[in-house]
């Protein structure tokens, strides 16, 4: 199945927004997902490293800070690693319906920085034993309240 | 003919076994194959449990322990061979001698295939492995036309592997020493070819540059389709003349050979991609399983169904898909 491609009032919309707030419900939900498996106690090598998707439909950049048990928003300015697609090419990535190489031959997914962080994120998620699906907007919701001071 | 499919992971094994694999191949996590890249590959609970998994439906997992271990790494590629025979793989797929001989003398009724990183492209070296070690298969590399293949066959007692589909290299299997050139580091010695490390991508305003231990080998225009990061895919300038002056990417796909691949008796056919992730094998799998039942049903009349070709082009590497060396018509 194909996934849409943003409508165009939403991508205006989202480019306008501020970034941090998105960056930490993305973080918040990737937590969620995965972050007992990607966070730095599972991978000590990991740790603070700094992760960007630019969503470059949207306008939309999110920088994630690897912590201990997963994901934190971060406001920092030089990312170890840097992947760009479109929205619609992250949720096929998600979802598993698209192979990261596949959509890297044909320029729709660009990576820069720390390759090997690329490969080591790309190749744990690869391995994760889920069914892809993604967490509701409650349980994102209920994390982000409990990280409130 | 057998289906023999990658897996990096155990998603990527299950996939392929659901998707119509006779046949899996995997590596363990560490520099004993040659897609020794950081998160993938198995660990022994995984590996345990691909096993259980591919048996359960009455499938077969092979081990891959292709690269040629150096001194330091001698024991780390025996254990390599014992964890193989405790786990009950249904093969392992060896390309150094001294190992073979540990595997061959240490556990006689471990099956041995011939990696393609052995480099016997001819029978009487296949008939070597097969009078020293026993080995019950060999993978052709990639160099072979189809006529040859068919000699290849009816010169030896082993079964013979045919690669059907995945990207292209330069096809010196086994003795290419390209990334060392580059890197200090290739897939004979630790067991990937352009190491992560060593390799950067920039968007710059003249394109996407990829650099391999600093060095620029590849630019690419907007819209240009890209490749691993390899020298033999990459652009040099020749003679006042910048262009790909050892390949240009392209992917091998065979399926229009299937009917006569299985004529000349090809035992199996396998599927590159070991470090591609589960949405690929998933869809390879399921295109070469139904291209092959097809053939299989009904050889006169197997035709490649425009369907299957599309699923493929979308996966290859490169602008072009190929028959690469199998169709040589003068030959």
């Amino acid at each position: 199945m194909k996934l849409p491609p943003l409508p165009d009032p939403v991508r205006r919309l989202l480019s306008r927004l501020p970034q941090y707030p998105a960056s930490a419900v993305f973080a918040a939900a990737l937590t969620l997902q995965v972050g007992e498996t990607l966070g730095a106690v599972a991978h000590p090598e990991f740790a603070g490293k700094l992760i960007r998707l630019h969503v470059s439909d949207a306008g939309v950049t999110l920088t994630l800070r690897v912590t201990a048990r997963g994901f934190a928003p971060s406001g920092a300015a030089n990312p170890d690693l840097t992947l760009t697609a479109t929205a619609q090419d992250f949720l096929a990535l998600a979802l598993r319906r698209e192979d990261p190489d596949t959509l890297f031959f044909s320029r729709r997914l660009v990576m820069e920085g720390d390759t090997e962080l690329g490969l080591l994120v790309k190749n744990t998620l690869d391995a994760l034993e889920f069914k892809p699906s993604l967490p509701t907007p409650r349980d994102v919701l209920r994390l982000l309240r409990s990280r409130l001071p | 003919m057998d289906l023999v499919c990658p897996a990096g992971s155990l998603p990527a094994l299950k996939i392929a076994i659901d998707n119509g694999a006779d046949c899996v191949y995997i590596g363990f996590r560490d520099d004993t194959n040659a897609r020794n890249f950081a998160g993938l590959n198995f660990d022994p609970a995984s590996a345990r449990e691909g096993v259980r998994y591919a048996h359960a439906r009455k499938r077969q997992v092979f081990l891959a322990l292709n690269t040629f271990p150096q001194l330091a790494g001698w024991e780390r590629a025996r254990r390599a061979v014992d964890r193989a025979a405790e786990l009950e793989v249904d093969a392992v797929i060896i390309a150094d001698a001294g190992l073979m001989q540990y595997a061959a003398t240490t556990y006689p009724h471990l099956r041995l295939h011939l990696s393609v990183q052995g480099s016997a492209t001819n029978y009487e070296a296949i008939n070597f492995y097969h009078r020293r070690f026993r080995i019950k298969r060999a993978v052709l590399p990639r160099v072979l036309s189809l006529a040859q293949v068919r000699q290849v066959i009816a010169g030896t007692p082993a079964e013979i592997e045919v690669f059907g589909f995945g990207s292209l290299c330069v096809l010196v299997e086994g003795r290419c020493a390209l990334s060392s050139y580059a890197t200090g580091e290739s897939p004979n010695t630790v067991g990937a070819c352009s190491p992560a490390k060593a390799v950067r991508w920039q968007q710059t305003p003249a394109g996407l540059e990829t650099r391999l231990n600093g060095i620029l080998i590849n630019r690419y225009a907007a819209g240009e389709n890209a490749a691993y990061p390899t020298l033999c895919k990459g652009r040099f300038a020749v003679d006042g003349e910048t262009y790909y002056a050892i390949e240009e990417p392209a992917s091998l796909n065979t399926l229009e050979l299937i009917p006569e691949l299985v004529a000349a008796g090809v035992a199996a056919v396998k599927i590159e991609g070991r470090q591609r992730s589960p949405a690929y094998v998933a869809q390879v799998t399921r295109t070469w399983r139904e291209a092959i039942d097809a053939c299989q049903t009904n050889p006169a009349r197997f035709a490649v169904r425009p369907a299957w070709n599309d699923a493929l082009r979308k996966m290859s590497e490169g602008q072009q898909q190929t028959l690469g060396a199998y169709h040589r018509p003068w030959k």
